[in-house]
């Protein structure tokens, strides 16, 4: 089976939704980006976010894990089906991401995609590459997170 | 201290290099993207990765450190609103070790936020073969340091 006959081509699919705490928020900062509105409750009120705010990179690998876990979860529903699961690959990359509102300590954030297209790569025949609309909203409504995300797939 | 204006187009700002080890792979993938080809060495091997191979929102979260500890710690950053194009040009494998740096294409006042402005970067990480192993375009928010000394002045010592 192939994700475009799995994903209905233009329909949102919920990956998951994901809890940001300030510890979370705090030991991911202190990793990869220790700027002090991603690691300090207090220095954060100086800056433009104006809070504690998670990492623009913690929000899109937040993105990851739904993703993950939605295709561990589809695999094995369409294995118990009797079906084939598609047979994907990793990804060469992404573009027009926006991180459009931050998300602050105690925000929750559902994940979405979209398959936009899967077309076959000439350069590799037996391969297709998927590109897909993904987004996080926050518990407002707010959408929080978007970007066009590619995935590689294998015949 | 960086401010917007010493953003100059043309400007290159070194990142600071790092080695990233099979365990820092593994951590980061067991959370965020626990796939076999960035969990297990042969699962890597037979993967077209060719290794254990670091999930590519890590190379992008450890570019972002590299960045934050080669400049942008040094600097009157604000955030960023968004990442134009990231490329995952080749696996970043175990035992890696990545270096890199960031140039300024061009800098322009934001008219929202009066003192703040928004300069356009292209980053690529290599790693030690001299491969690019990411490319990516993306804007930086800046507070200018002519605002930042006024404000300084008008403060009551």
């Amino acid at each position: 089976m192939k994700l475009s006959e799995l994903l209905p081509s233009g329909t949102a699919v919920v990956t998951g939704s994901l809890l940001f705490t300030a510890d979370d928020i705090i030991t991911f900062a202190r990793k990869f980006d220790p700027q002090p509105f991603h690691t300090d409750a207090e220095a954060a009120k100086d800056y433009v976010f104006g809070a504690l705010c998670a990492s623009g990179w913690h929000t899109c690998a937040g993105w990851m894990k739904t993703y993950v876990a939605y295709i561990v979860k589809e695999t094995g529903r369409l294995e118990a089906e009797g079906h084939e699961p598609p047979k994907l690959g990793p990804s060469p990359g992404f573009k027009k991401l926006q991180w459009l509102k931050p998300v602050y300590a105690g925000d929750t954030i559902t994940y979405s995609m979209t398959l936009l297209e899967s077309r076959p790569l000439v350069s590799r025949p037996g391969t297709w590459i998927n590109t897909s609309a993904n987004a996080g909203v926050n518990q407002k409504g707010e959408t929080v997170l978007r970007f066009e995300g590619s995935i590689l797939e294998f015949s | 201290m960086l401010y917007l204006e010493d953003f100059t187009p043309g400007r290159v700002l070194p990142l600071a290099s790092c080695t990233l080890d099979a365990a820092a792979i593994i951590e980061f993938a067991s959370e965020f993207d626990p796939q076999p080809m960035h969990l297990d060495e042969e699962a890597g091997k037979a993967s077209i990765l060719g290794g254990l191979a670091a999930s590519g929102w890590h190379t992008a979260s450890l570019f972002m450190r590299m960045m934050y500890d080669g400049w942008l710690a040094n600097s009157s950053s604000e955030g960023s609103p968004g990442i134009e194009f990231m490329k995952w040009k080749k696996p970043v494998i175990a035992g890696d070790t990545l270096c890199g740096q960031s140039t300024v294409i061009e800098a322009r006042p934001l008219r929202s936020r009066p003192g703040i402005g928004l300069v356009k970067f292209l980053h690529e990480v290599t790693n030690q073969n001299g491969d690019v192993v990411m490319r990516g375009e993306n804007p930086i928010m800046f507070r200018a340091r002519s605002v930042e000394n006024a404000t300084m002045a008008g403060d009551p010592a």
